[in-house]
């Protein structure tokens, strides 16, 4: 075959050129843990510039999680909100906090971590000249209308109702009651910020200082960035190993080929199509553990179609037309789990999660299906069409498995159709428009464990992602009531008595919880992936 | 010939101007970019529009274009929406992509050129029969194939190669890629050659060089050789455009970050400013190359005269 010799010729000549470096990463250390060693790990180009405040996706946040530390830290096994900078926060009305910030931390140029750290970052992700994405989680903090206002001018540059007290405490006044609030304060967004930051930003973004267990070696744009471990790090969650190498992989089709030739150490995202191989490829070194991620099929609410008084028969119906059962294990090999409640397991039973709160809405019965979309009055126009952005997430496969459950149950070939759209940013664009016509894909990955974040942006009344604008006064009072109440326990229950609501509207249909995957080399151990489906780097062991 | 040259230099204006006005509104049709920024939830509408007036985005399609081509005289191609001026990125990926686009063209002269003249100076023996059919073989393949078939036996059943390319890529690591790359055009290119080559065999001056007792080595080089690249020069001056702006295959499949990855990642997020610029450029690569093949073909060819 001329097309074999010469890329074997190819291939020699490769090889004589590479030999000192073909199999760099390939061998498995010697020995027990090498606190020293670095390992290398797959990674994407961060969407945004790499301000706490600024990054909303995983692969910026995965930085900020190696190199902050906030208030609070969400223990990577159960979720839960843990003291990490906080030495406490006090509040008698769930609307006044006071934090004090603990002695003895500080970032990895030498500045201490003082209140003020924490007040000026937070003042400088909600005002509106910083254009930061994430400004809306400090909507609750009094003041936002002015510094965050929804048109025209901002007409204050900091928040009202945060105030510094001494060095190591501060207040915050919320704008209404939010018992869970001290919660939310391990996102990154609510991370403390060195006084570079903000003299020298351009610097900053260079190479971001933050005071997390890692500090930020080399960083280039778009290919690289090496962390290593920081020896003076305060905190009790010391790296494991020398530091992370991220490598930017434009397929994660490479970077698990890379995993296999021992080039890489570490995967975060195994395609779908190694879903198959993946345990003969690497045995027990994959992992596929519950994130709290949540996929569900939501409705345009503003089309008259589907806002009628049988229509959520017809929702239930569909629901009820869906074998969850027979798509996640086929289309994802098990990584994901049929969701029969609108939250995710990652909260616990404590938390708010509740297996089984969907009742036989979301169990499989073709006949009930039937008979619910007859009684409905049928399916609006005749046909459904399920859009989706067919760019990444594999989305085209299930949206048609989910098709095919519709039709056969209901004896229609033609009762459900896929439509799908080139782009995320297209897809966005049309629900932004509210130009759908039919149920389309809504993946909710939350900002942090608690059942509020499951429910409030998503089906309060024109709350952020409410994307199919759904309302109900019902809901809406019982989040209220749910957010003012002190007591955790009541509060949940309260917050599922509003999903209950959900159910019985059939809002959303759910259809699965999404696992996060990970593959890593025989080299590393003690891998995790933490409930947002980052691996938990500061405790690995290499070697 | 300085007339022909500055008459070209004047056609390439208009060429330029639509091609970059073509590749704005088709970028532009796609939707509002600043939607796809927020994940899976409304961007609130303040910063969204705060946004979008950063980046121009809030004026009509006209003058958006018309300011972003007065910047791009002055050397500013905007900003992406990660805070990188397109300028930078431009000075990582180009770089890159030039290697990998020099590994292909070589491979390209040097197998593909060498084995159209042993084809073409046999033709109908046995090795011109199996070279045609085994070019037949690589141009119906696609590449991304090839590509990933090459990268799975190289790469991880025998561990000759590393899968991926690191950061630097340095031309050792760009072989293999770089054959990939040039597979499909290495195939035209002997196919080229070939038939040139056996056209030309039989012509009058040929037959002369023969008569007059010139070692069989130089009539081929001098003489055969240097008539019958004209087309294959045509087609290789073309091919550096298409192999730069086409490597997007090849670089997803050997995680390259060269000029292909830029332009995918530029569409999948919407980012008008990276693709318009890394398209723009690549446009007048394209220019610039079809210029100096035609400006080649006086060179091989003296008959060829421009004026």
């Amino acid at each position: 075959m001329r097309g074999a010799t010469h890329a074997r010729w190819a291939a020699l000549a490769a090889a004589a050129a590479l030999t000192a470096t073909a199999c760099g990463g390939g061998g498995s250390g010697s020995g027990s843990g090498d606190g020293g060693a670095v390992l290398s790990s797959s990674w994407g180009d961060p969407q945004n510039p790499l301000e706490p405040a600024n990054t909303n996706e995983v692969q910026g946040g995965k930085v900020l999680d190696m190199i902050f530390r906030s208030l609070k830290k969400y223990n990577p096994e159960t979720g839960a909100a843990e003291d990490m900078l906080a030495e406490k926060i006090d509040t008698t009305d769930s609307q006044n906090f006071t934090v004090t910030v603990k002695d003895g931390w500080t970032f990895s140029n030498g500045e201490k971590v003082t209140a003020k750290s924490f007040v000026d970052a937070w003042n400088y992700g909600a005002s509106l000249k910083n254009n930061q994405k994430n400004a809306y989680f400090f909507q609750y903090i009094d003041g936002y209308a002015q510094v965050h206002p929804d048109g025209g001018t901002q007409s204050a540059d900091t928040l009202s109702g945060l105030k510094v007290v001494n060095d190591k405490t501060f207040t915050v006044k919320l704008t209404q009651k939010f018992s869970t609030f001290p919660d939310t304060l391990g996102y990154p967004a609510f991370a403390p910020l060195p006084q570079a930051f903000f003299s020298d930003h351009a610097g900053w973004l260079k190479k971001p200082v933050g005071n997390g267990p890692y500090t930020i070696d080399s960083y280039t744009k778009g290919s690289q960035m090496a962390l290593k471990k920081w020896d003076g790090y305060p905190g009790d969650d010391k790296a494991q190993n020398g530091g992370v190498t991220l490598k930017v992989y434009t397929d994660n089709n490479t970077a698990y080929t890379d995993l296999l030739a021992g080039n890489l150490d570490l995967v975060d995202d195994v395609p779908a199509a190694q879903l198959k191989n993946v345990k003969a490829d690497l045995g027990d070194r994959y992992l596929n553990t519950p994130a709290g991620i949540i996929q569900t099929l939501a409705f345009p609410f503003y089309d008259p179609k589907w806002n009628t008084a049988g229509s959520a028969k017809v929702r239930t119906g569909l629901s009820r037309a869906i074998d969850r059962k027979q798509i996640t294990e086929t289309i994802f090999q098990n990584t994901r789990t049929p969701a029969s409640d609108w939250t995710s397991p990652v909260l616990g039973e404590e938390g708010g999660f509740k297996k089984g709160l969907c009742g036989d809405a979301c169990d499989y019965d073709p006949a009930a299906a039937k008979q619910l979309i007859k009684e409905g009055g049928g399916l609006p126009g005749g046909q459904v069409k399920i859009t989706y952005n067919a760019d990444t997430g594999s989305h085209k496969q299930w949206v048609d498995a989910v098709c095919n459950s519709i039709n056969n149950a209901l004896g229609n070939d033609k009762a459900c159709v896929g439509n799908p759209v080139g782009t995320f940013a297209d897809f966005r664009t049309q629900i932004g428009d509210r130009k759908m016509s039919g149920p389309f894909r809504a993946g909710w990955q939350m900002d942090y464990p608690l059942i509020q974040n499951f429910l409030q942006p998503l089906y309060y009344t024109n709350a952020s992602s409410n994307d199919g604008k759904w309302s109900n006064k019902q809901f809406d009072s019982l989040v209220n009531q749910a957010n003012t109440e002190t007591d955790t326990a009541k509060a949940v229950q309260l917050f599922q008595q509003a999903e209950g609501v959900v159910r019985d509207n059939m809002a959303a249909i759910p259809l699965w919880y999404q696992n996060g995957s990970a593959g890593y080399s025989e080299r590393l151990s003690g891998v995790k992936l933490n409930p947002f489906s980052v691996p938990v780097y500061n405790e690995i062991k290499v070697g | 010939m300085g007339r022909y040259v500055i008459r070209r230099l004047l056609q390439m204006i208009p060429v330029f101007i639509g091609a970059t006005l073509l590749i704005f509104l088709m970028v532009n049709v796609m939707g509002d970019p600043i939607a796809g920024l927020c994940g899976d939830r409304q961007c609130d509408p303040a910063t969204a529009a705060q946004l979008k007036k950063e980046f121009g985005l809030d004026k009509p399609v006209w003058q958006q274009y018309l300011t972003y081509m007065g910047n791009v005289f002055t050397g500013d191609f905007g900003t992406a929406f990660n805070g990188q001026p397109v300028t930078e990125l431009m000075a990582s990926a180009f770089p890159v992509t030039i290697r990998l686009t020099i590994v292909a063209i070589l491979f390209e002269i040097v197998i593909g050129i060498a084995l159209g003249v042993v084809t073409g100076l046999r033709r109908g023996r046995p090795v011109d029969t199996g070279v045609l059919l085994l070019t037949l073989v690589v141009i119906s393949v696609p590449t991304f194939v090839t590509g990933l078939l090459l990268q799975l036996l190289l790469g991880v059943q025998w561990g000759w190669i590393k899968p991926s390319v690191s950061t630097e890529a340095t031309f050792g690591e760009l072989i293999v890629p770089g054959l990939v790359l040039a597979s499909v055009s290495l195939a035209y290119v002997t196919r080229l050659t070939r038939t040139s080559i056996a056209e030309n065999k039989r012509s009058d001056y040929v037959r002369t060089a023969v008569a007059k007792g010139l070692p069989r080595r130089r009539v081929v080089t001098r003489h055969l050789l240097r008539n019958s690249l004209i087309p294959v020069v045509t087609f290789i001056g073309t091919d550096i455009g298409a192999l730069m702006g086409g490597a997007i295959v090849t670089e997803r499949i050997f995680n390259i970050h060269g000029v292909g990855f830029q332009l995918y990642q530029g569409i999948l997020r919407q980012n008008t400013q990276t693709v318009v610029g890394f398209v723009t450029v690549l446009v007048l690569v394209f220019l610039v190359a079809n210029l100096l093949v035609d400006l080649l073909y006086a060179v091989l060819d003296p008959r060829i005269r421009y004026a």
